[in-house]
């Protein structure tokens, strides 16, 4: 008699190498999980994506100055004497000329047609200051040049071009009957700036008939300047702003959405993952029913109740295992990469890129096991519990 | 219908396996309720909308505004029936987790332009009076318990008032309702001669303008005459009907059809070969069975019809109590989508897909029996 071991083994070697035999109805939990886990992988990566896209835009040592309750900078305003008092606070980066590196910034949104639909949407069209790209050295032209200050020009985001019509270096935009020239076009690390226009603020204030700005970014002299810098503006009596670390302020923007792909991932992933149990059961307890002369047999010449539950079990596992790998794996070729677009924070398009991390395709593969050993377990209990003589006889 | 037992008996001739099957296909339309009523909340804000109103806002965006002496010459274009103006005021209720959806209006011109909301008539002269008068949904009503009389202090993330403050009083002096579109009940109207005196900036500009037609077959014609009032202007506007105006907003989140639709083809694709393996595996079982039953005198036709039937029982059974349960949840969503009823169109959409869904897979089992021959199928063979 093999040891217990060795049994487990024979069995389930066995078992395995039968499985192809059963292929259609193995099929079920293989496409059943599969489907589950592409679906709950996909709109994880969605969440991811428009994560990173946000906190890439982020940096600690920047701080953004909204007026106070206003929560997003299109619903800001900030008149020039407190842009002015925010620029010239402690803890404010100077440059080489001893200028303050901060920028001043007007938001405004523009609707343009989409490429994708030809319906309209929105896009954050950002006045910013002489300092601005001192500030952001992230932000680098790839096709033409920088605008001028004091003349119509603007500067496209990779992103906007890709997802709008009439973008294209050269190309003109009408609107507050201004016409502007697109003179270059910008990355910037793959953050939300990409999905923006920028200009020059003073000549984007006069084109909208504006003298507010909506809010003030400012580089500090290191991330640790944030509390001395916040302090210095909150007891300043002529100030009522909030000031927020460019890092909370974008956590915070892609807090809404993440709840809601959360949301739909947990939800929609959970039923289809209870109805892949389902589905699992079904194939496990077939593939006991089919097995029932094999393990009676077995059981017959004296091998254990062990063996043939563990052959069960791990049956169900790699079936499962193969239905998750397919499932990562076709989020992966599918929708890795691939470019959406959502409604941020200032109502306008962003957009971000679906991201399938390793991490993300474990975790679909780990609730491809869990379905497995559910699916497994009660029809592994059926095959341990078969009674023997009966099923040598229907056999 | 006589041979409904014999098809009862033949669907739960192996308990597991059809109640493992049932659940599937229940899930599957569990999900199908849900998604596809979600979606077809959205559209149905569409649908709903009227068609003999217009939406003129800035041609820039529609979150920048217009003068308001827009107002009289949008009045005087042919076809105007009635014109009137909102203001989106952008408030939250002591926290900003706590959103208002409020607008400044003007009273007279909103009741008259939304027949859908009813407001009783002492309640609007109450509103047309009270400078810092307010009307508010019912739905909101409930959520924070104010009534009539009561006031309210709201914090407008975006407008100050000309002394700094953010913080805006208003006296409730109505309640309104909207009995055939339940998930509205959630506005906060105040007045916008209020709001215009004592903000701090952008004085003398509204957000947008609703236009009512007389005739909407000229909507067209209209829309692009009030565009005209405004061309080559710094305010330059652009009209569309109440339905585009929302197709296009909806369309910003992102395309809610497309998602959903993916997601219910991937479960489907699935349930396929879920239900269509249990089926085979059931005809597989039973061949002594169904070639006795010819022998005792059923066509081939009947037999193929008998395992055509126990698909579609088992089918339909499964999802008319998917969507019962769907149906069940789905007030669960109201908070997020606004709406209390999930659509009776999904349910009708949701049968004749499980009709669908059984033809599919039972006829390849059912043509496998018609096709039986006795002599090998009583031999083993």
């Amino acid at each position: 008699m093999a040891s217990v071991s060795g049994q487990i083994l024979a069995v389930t070697a066995n078992n395995l190498r039968n499985v192809p035999q059963r292929w259609g109805i193995s099929a079920v939990i293989v496409i059943g999980i599969a489907v589950t886990v592409a679906v709950f992988v996909s709109v994880l990566a969605m969440a991811a994506g428009f994560g990173k896209t946000l906190a890439n835009t982020g940096r600690a040592d920047r701080a953004i100055v909204l007026r106070g309750g206003s929560q997003s900078e299109l619903a800001s305003t900030m008149t020039r004497d407190n842009a002015l008092t925010i620029s010239d606070a402690k803890g404010v980066r100077r440059a080489a000329d001893g200028k303050a590196i901060a920028s001043a910034e007007m938001v405004a949104i523009i609707s343009l047609a989409q490429k994708k639909t030809g319906t309209k949407a929105n896009v954050t069209l950002r006045g910013v200051g002489p300092k601005a790209f001192e500030l952001r050295p992230e932000i680098k032209i790839t096709q033409g040049r920088m605008f001028q200050p004091a003349v119509r020009e603007v500067i496209v985001g990779r992103a906007a071009l890709t997802q709008f019509k009439g973008l294209d270096l050269g190309s003109h935009l009408t609107f507050h009957d201004s016409e502007w020239t697109v003179v270059g076009i910008f990355d910037s690390n793959g953050d939300s700036h990409e999905s923006e226009l920028m200009a020059d603020n003073e000549t984007l204030l006069s084109a909208f008939r504006r003298n507010l700005f909506q809010d003030v970014i400012v580089l500090l002299e290191s991330p640790q300047a944030f509390d001395a810098f916040k302090d210095a503006l909150t007891t300043n009596p002529t100030l009522s702003v909030d000031v927020k670390r460019e890092t909370e302020y974008y956590a915070e923007q892609s807090k809404q959405v993440n709840k809601l792909l959360f949301f739909v991932a947990y939800v929609v992933g959970g039923i289809m993952a209870v109805g892949a149990v389902f589905g699992a059961l079904n194939t496990m307890y077939s593939a006991v029913s089919s097995r029932s002369l094999e393990i009676a047999t077995l059981r017959a010449i004296g091998f254990g109740a062990l063996p043939v539950v563990c052959s069960v079990f791990v049956e169900a596992l790699a079936l499962a295992l193969i239905g998750g790998l397919l499932g990562a794996l076709a989020a992966w070729i599918f929708f890795n990469g691939n470019s959406v677009n959502t409604l941020g924070a200032n109502f306008t398009q962003v957009v971000f890129q679906l991201t399938v991390t390793p991490r993300l395709a474990l975790t679909g593969i780990l609730l491809a096991c869990l379905i497995g050993i559910i699916g497994g377990s009660f029809p592994a209990i059926r095959a341990a519990r078969l009674p023997i003589a009966a099923a040598l006889r229907a056999g | 219908m006589k041979f409904l037992p014999l098809i009862w008996a033949a669907l739960w001739r192996k308990k597991a396996r059809t109640i493992f099957t049932l659940l599937s296909i229940l899930i599957a339309f569990l999900l199908f309720g849900m998604l596809q009523g979600v979606n077809a909340a959205f559209s149905a804000t569409i649908d709903r909308a009227n068609v003999n109103r217009l939406m003129v806002t800035s041609s820039t965006a529609f979150t920048e505004s217009l003068p308001y002496s827009f107002m009289a010459q949008i009045a005087q274009v042919p076809g105007v029936a009635l014109v009137s103006h909102q203001s989106w005021f952008g408030t939250y209720y002591q926290d900003p987790k706590n959103f208002v959806f409020s607008f400044a209006a003007d009273p007279a011109g909103l009741i008259k332009l939304y027949p859908e909301v009813h407001l009783p008539s002492e309640q609007l002269d109450a509103w047309v009076r009270t400078r810092t008068g307010a009307v508010i949904g019912s739905d909101l009503a409930k959520q924070y318990g104010w009534k009539i009389g009561d006031r309210v202090p709201l914090h407008s993330v975006i407008w100050t008032k000309a002394g700094g403050s953010s913080d805006w009083t208003f006296d409730i002096v109505g309640i309104y309702t909207t009995p055939d579109n339940p998930g509205r009940g959630n506005r906060f109207f105040f007045n916008y001669s209020y709001f215009d005196e004592a903000r701090a900036f952008d004085k003398g500009r509204v957000g947008w303008y609703v236009v009512q037609v007389r005739d909407p077959r000229a909507s067209a014609e209209i829309a692009a005459a009030i565009d005209k009032l405004s061309a080559n202007s710094t305010d330059e506007t652009e009209t569309k009907t109440e339905k585009e105006f929302q197709q296009s907003f909806l369309k910003q989140i992102g395309d809610i059809n497309f998602i959903v639709t993916r997601i219910l083809f991937a479960v489907f694709f699935a349930l396929l070969f879920a239900t269509g393996s249990s089926l085979m595996q059931s005809v597989r079982e039973r061949v002594p069975e169904l070639a006795v039953l010819k022998t005792v005198g059923f066509t081939d036709g009947a037999v193929l019809w008998l395992v055509l039937a126990e698909s579609l029982l088992l089918c339909v059974l499964a999802a008319v109590l998917g969507l019962a349960a769907a149906a069940a949840l789905f007030p669960a969503l109201k908070e997020t989508i606004g709406v209390v009823t999930l659509p009776p169109v999904v349910i009708v959409e949701g049968v004749v897909i499980a009709v669908l869904l059984a033809l599919a897979t039972g006829l390849l089992p059912a043509w496998r029996a018609r096709q039986l021959n006795i002599v090998d199928a009583l031999a083993g063979r």
